[in-house]
């Protein structure tokens, strides 16, 4: 059984004991504990079961590796499936339940797929679900979604009830490692004075140094490391982030890293965590290296578990998985495993080696413990359900058909030879080389990730890097840190003493020839359920690709990524494509190294974060006010003004009755306002809206064009003359970011020599529409130097003056059809202004209206909505504004775009008006449709509804819309398609259905 | 006659640092050749501030004068002052490519007073905080909105952002300004 030991285990503080339970149990671990430490602490070995055969699972691996050790952690609102064990720090009352089982971890019912095992091989699920085709969608898949997954996705409507924030930072070196490796990277970059962030993934320093024993400089690895911090710490320019983990690294130096601020302290006033956006000169990657399993029957049992990793689990934590333990190997590296336990107290009942002899120090010293040491031999199955109860064993070179010798034991510590941690270097392209000395895949010095010089922006180093020795590790380290910080004077590297190691032997099976009944009892990907046979079909059945077979197999694609498996499951293929590793190659590498948090990812961009919102000046009035809002790009717009009892509708048909009676308020000021100036303006203007604007007089308006240059509209407004090198051009509220952009983008890129200066003041001024019969009494009533008489101020006309005492421009505009002002004054003056005009206005029964009176007014005299009317394939021409086309500019921007065959091919859509028949509204975006299917098999159509509304001025249903020759067809009457299918007999009529002289805006 | 408002009049925070709305504040866009004569005196007969290098914000008794781009200042003063500086200007600068934009009230202010404003900043902002002085400005962004931040004292900043988003901007910096959000980045 798995136990704590009673002394021991650096990172835990026996004075602080912890309460957790798993699976409801009521269990006890120390502070310092991981929970996968706390868990083997309290004999709960069976952790998990594995994705498709149920197979019982035990924790494996003591860091970022772990593929079995998951758990569901916490209680709603802080539930979350999936958290790695061997990486999540023990809390006081901290809940784990165990997943992928039911109806208990204990008894499973899925467990029964393992009996079935030799029928569920690799691609099993593509053969068997493919036919008949019908049952995927409604048999197969909701089956096997209900049975498939592992942990349960939090409650839908759980909101999270923690905080996460961002930030930026910037290094000259980043340092990814917190081992012996990034600490003197770290040392060495800093002290050639370079500002440096050195980032560790565990709450500790110092990797696995301290647990190998490593002495550095004459002092143990703990005591070195403790030394080394706190130097760092005192240093200025150096960062120290521990619990932050380098998660991606992308181009440009930019690197995300990924700090759990407060998951060891849930329910702390803290951001739990926090995502940190580096920008880094180098990033030195000191990620250590992962140890590989072994490939022998039985391999997934519980008990066995990475030799490196029991070693950990004693050394850190002081808690080893058994009583009697069996090493396998093909390497020295595992032989400290053996000394760990002998020196724990775990009878080490056999240090079982592939290679057929083993002379090193590391064994020698082995043998001195008396423990006994067989080479050349294989575990040939491992004995147990739920815990590992003995190991059979045979020559390595052999079929393993029989068994020489059993070994009761309940645990085995099994160590394939390491592999560095590529996955940084490599997420922006840095290459690997094979190295056949360690049978692994390390980066390829002379093909690193460039950056924007040229130059390698990533440096790999330690175990990362290749360096599997303590003393080659720091020397390294340091190298790496003395080159990324471009350090001139050369400084002597830490030294460490470590005993020397033997080469390891590449082994891939065990044993070497084992047949098919072991091989599929071996596993690679023990989440997955992807064992030696499975890869070995993928091969036989065409999978070649490294790629095609992953995905075929599922090897590696479980939420540990094949960080364990990876090497090995190469390792198989290319041995049964008989081609050698590296022609093989790896998968990608993609960030992030190890998942992170959703919330990590949004920051603090939640609840009224989550995206701005623009507000104008009175804003906080249409709130208080009854405003039904509308969103109108960032901006929100009153859609209408809901009284008590009202409907939408309702409150509709009031604001355009008074409107048109009366006096209606319209809060305009989200229009764009861009004001063009310099000595160029006229020719500028000209080239950017479609009809001539240079000639417009100072004091005067015009509406106007813009096209992009295929001729496509894209955005309109009234454009006003201010003087004669100035215009101010109103654009969409939409459109104002977009037309500001789009006229620098020409000032700069295209017409960089004309004198033009473009400043964008959407937001400096209020602009209030007042509208309607009363409009020009209103304004007076407010006080006014400007003479607003019909003659003074006519139509299209703007002037500059005061009006209730404030700085005003009045523009006499229209969008309605109404006699109709717009009043801009200095933003901070636009509620005062508005104040005064809901008072002045009471005597004629002044009510805002929102954006939906105001389509309808715009409707009824046929004015077009960039947005409705138009959807970026539509030209002037379409919507009937020839008239605002100039035929004598020799150019401008669109012109050629619009005379291409295709836009004056007679075959066009026009915009014309619609009248239902029976007077009813038109459904949104209704369609004509026409007997027949076009080319691409879809029913032919000859009109489709652009703006359709009740007009409560006309008492019946208007639309716009855009017919298949509209004009020629005025008169005739056409069907669209309704809801479900019924056919709307609509007349096409003219464009303008209210006030076709356009009388009411010149009185 | 009504006195202008400022979006959020009066607002303060009090976290791990303390954010302040600041008011409206004279703002006025210049446009033209930073390096010609004409907007060298223009600027210094209206703000008595020469033009500023790049990146930098000048403050004098009266007025303040920042770089915003290679051909564009910000000149700040008092907001009743600013009529006559823009008329000044204007003066002073007719008949040449320049234009100038009173802007005051398209925009909000606010102040980040405390030692840990850098931090506060660095969680919203793309910036090099080590390389910034004070009397350094730059345009940039604040978290998803345009903003510019410019250091005043040691442990003082002013950012201006658009009007619209003032109350985005104020749940932002108070936001990330909440106690238990601290870092440690600037020491």
């Amino acid at each position: 059984m798995s136990h704590r030991l009673d002394r021991g285990g650096r990172l835990i503080d026996r004075t602080k004991r912890l309460d957790f339970t798993f699976n409801g149990k009521r269990m006890q671990g120390y502070a310092g504990d991981t929970l996968a430490a706390a868990l083997l602490a309290s004999d709960q070995m069976l952790v998990g079961r594995s994705f498709k055969y149920h197979r019982p699972r035990g924790i494996v691996a003591s860091g970022a590796e772990e593929p079995n050790a998951l758990v569901g952690l916490g209680e709603e609102p802080r539930f979350e499936p999936n958290q790695r064990t061997t990486t999540t720090e023990l809390f006081a009352g901290a809940k784990m339940v165990s997943q992928n089982h039911w109806p208990s971890l204990e008894h499973d019912i899925g467990a029964v797929n393992n009996a079935f095992a030799r029928f569920l091989t690799a691609g099993f699920y593509y053969k068997m679900f493919i036919h008949p085709r019908p049952f995927w969608k409604h048999v197969y898949e909701p089956f096997i979604r209900r049975t498939a997954g592992l942990g349960r996705a939090p409650e839908a409507e759980t909101v999270d009830a923690d905080r996460y924030e961002q930030i930026h930072a910037f290094a000259d070196v980043l340092v990814i490692g917190g081992g012996i490796a990034g600490i003197a990277a770290a040392r060495a970059a800093a002290e050639a004075g370079r500002r440096v962030i050195l980032c560790e993934q565990a709450a500790h320093w110092g990797g696995r140094a301290p647990v190998d024993g490593v002495v550095i400089e004459g002092q143990a690895a703990a005591d070195w490391v403790e030394a080394q911090i706190e130097a760092l710490r005192g240093m200025a320019n150096v960062t120290l982030l521990p619990r932050t983990m380098g998660a991606g690294v992308h181009d440009h130096g930019y690197v995300l890293a990924y700090q759990r601020v407060a998951d060891h302290e849930p329910g702390a006033d803290k951001p739990r965590h926090r995502l940190w956006r580096i920008r880094a000169g180098r990033t030195i990657t000191a990620t250590g290296a992962i140890e590989r399993p072994l490939s022998f029957a039985g391999n997934d049992i519980p008990g066995v578990m990475l030799a490196s990793a029991m070693r950990d689990y004693a050394v850190n934590w002081a808690v080893v998985p058994g009583k009697r333990v069996v090493v396998v190997t093909n390497n020295d590296d595992a032989y400290r495993t053996a000394i760990a336990l002998h020196e724990a107290g775990v009878a080490v009942r056999a240090v079982i080696d592939a290679r057929p002899a083993a002379r090193g120090a590391l064994p020698e010293a082995v043998r001195a413990r008396g423990i006994r040491v067989a080479t050349g031999t294989a575990i040939r199955r491992v004995e147990g359900g739920k815990r590992v109860t003995a190991v059979e064993l045979c020559a390595q070179e052999s079929d393993g058909a029989e068994a020489s010798e059993r070994i009761e034991c309940d645990a085995v510590a099994m160590s394939g030879g390491w592999s560095p941690v590529v996955h940084l270097w490599s997420h922006c392209g840095g290459r690997l080389l094979w190295d056949e000395a360690q049978a692994s895949f390390r980066p390829d010095p002379d093909r690193p990730p460039l950056g924007h010089d040229g130059a390698g922006f990533v440096i790999a180093a330690g175990s990362a890097n290749g360096a599997m020795l303590a003393d080659t590790v720091l020397a390294d380290g340091h190298e790496a840190g003395q080159k990324a910080a471009g350090a001139k004077k050369k400084s002597r590297a830490p030294k460490a003493e470590a005993e020397e190691e033997e080469p390891l032997a590449p082994v891939w099976m065990m044993p070497a020839r084992a047949g098919y009944k072991l091989r599929m009892k071996m596993w690679l990907d023990p989440q997955n359920d992807v064992k030696v046979s499975d890869i070995q079909l993928a091969a036989r059945e065409g999978y070649e690709s490294v790629e095609h077979a992953k995905r075929y197999t599922t090897l590696g694609m479980a939420t540990d990524q094949g960080k364990m498996s990876n090497i090995n499951g190469l390792a198989i293929l290319a041995d049964a494509l008989g081609r050698p590793i590296p022609q093989v190659g790896t998968t990608t590498f993609r960030p992030p190294w190890t998942p992170i948090s959703m919330g990590a990812i949004a920051g603090e961009a939640r609840g009224p974060l989550f995206q701005p919102l623009r507000r104008t000046p009175l804003h906080d009035w249409h709130e208080a006010n009854g405003a039904d809002w509308e969103p109108v790009g960032q901006w929100r717009r009153p859609y209408c003004y809901r009284r008590a009892g009202e409907s939408r509708h309702d409150a509709v048909m009031r604001e355009v009755k008074q409107t048109r009676e009366s006096l209606g308020l319209l809060d305009a000021s989200t229009l764009g306002k861009i004001v063009v100036r310099g000595p160029d303006a006229g020719r500028f203007m000209d080239m950017l809206y479609t009809n001539m604007m240079s000639t417009l007089k100072p004091g005067k308006c015009r509406y106007g064009l813009m096209c992009n240059e295929n001729g496509f509209l894209f955005d309109d407004g009234v454009v006003a003359r201010l003087s004669d090198d100035a215009f101010l051009c109103h654009t969409t509220s939409g459109g104002a970011d977009r037309v500001h952009a789009w006229m620098e983008d020409w000032l700069q890129c295209e017409w960089w020599d004309w004198k033009v200066h473009v400043v964008n003041l959407t937001e400096q001024f209020a602009q209030i529409a007042v509208v309607g019969p009363n409009a020009r009494k209103v304004l007076e009533r407010l006080g006014t130097d400007i003479d607003l008489s019909r003659e003074a101020l006519p139509f299209m006309d703007w002037r500059e003056g005061r009006l209730a005492g404030m700085p005003a421009r009045v523009f006499r505009i229209s969008f309605s059809g109404e006699l109709s002002y717009e009043i801009a004054v200095p933003a901070g003056h636009g509620l005062a202004l508005w104040d005064r005009l809901i008072e002045a206005g009471a005597e004629f029964g002044a009510m805002p209206y929102g954006t939906e009176a105001l389509h309808i007014m715009r409707a009824e005299k046929g004015f077009i909505m960039i947005g409705d009317e138009t959807d970026g394939t539509v030209i002037p021409q379409d919507l009937g504004l020839d008239w605002a086309v100039s035929k004598k500019k020799a150019d401008f921007l669109g012109k050629r775009g619009m005379e291409r065959e295709a836009m004056v091919a007679p075959e066009r859509w026009s915009l014309v008006g619609l009248e239902t028949v029976d007077g009813s509204v038109l459904p949104h975006a209704a369609l004509a449709p026409l007997e027949g299917e076009n080319a691409n098999g879809q029913r032919k159509t000859q009109g489709r509804v652009t703006s359709t509304y009740h007009s409560p001025t006309l008492g019946r249903g208007i639309a716009l819309g855009l017919v298949h020759r509209g004009r020629e067809r005025m008169g005739e009457v056409i069907e669209f398609r309704g809801d479900g299918g019924r056919m709307i007999a609509a007349k096409i009529v003219e464009t303008c259905f209210h006030d076709k002289a356009g009388e009411k805006q010149h009185v | 006659m009504s006195e202008p408002v400022s979006a959020l009049p009066g607002a303060r925070y009090a976290g791990l640092v303390k954010v302040a709305e600041a008011g409206l504040r004279g703002m006025i866009v210049l446009r033209g050749d930073l390096a010609s004569k004409a907007v060298a005196k223009a600027v210094k007969d209206a703000t008595g501030m020469p033009v500023p290098e790049t990146r930098r914000i000048a403050f004098g008794k009266e007025a303040a004068v920042a770089w915003m781009a290679p051909d564009e200042l910000l000149i700040l003063t008092d907001h009743a002052a600013v009529a006559k500086t823009v008329a000044k200007l204007e003066k002073a600068l007719a008949g040449e490519f320049a234009t100038v934009a009173d802007v005051s009230d398209a925009r909000a202010v606010f102040t980040l007073t405390g030692v840990q404003a850098r931090d506060v900043l660095a969680k919203a902002c793309p910036v090099d905080f080590a390389d910034f002085p004070v009397g350094t400005i730059r345009r940039t962004r604040a978290a998803q909105v345009a903003a510019a931040i410019w250091r005043t004292e040691e442990d003082a900043f002013t950012l201006v952002c658009f009007r619209s988003v003032a109350r985005y901007m104020w749940d932002l910096l108070t936001t990330l300004a909440r106690p238990g959000g601290e870092v440690g980045l600037y020491r």
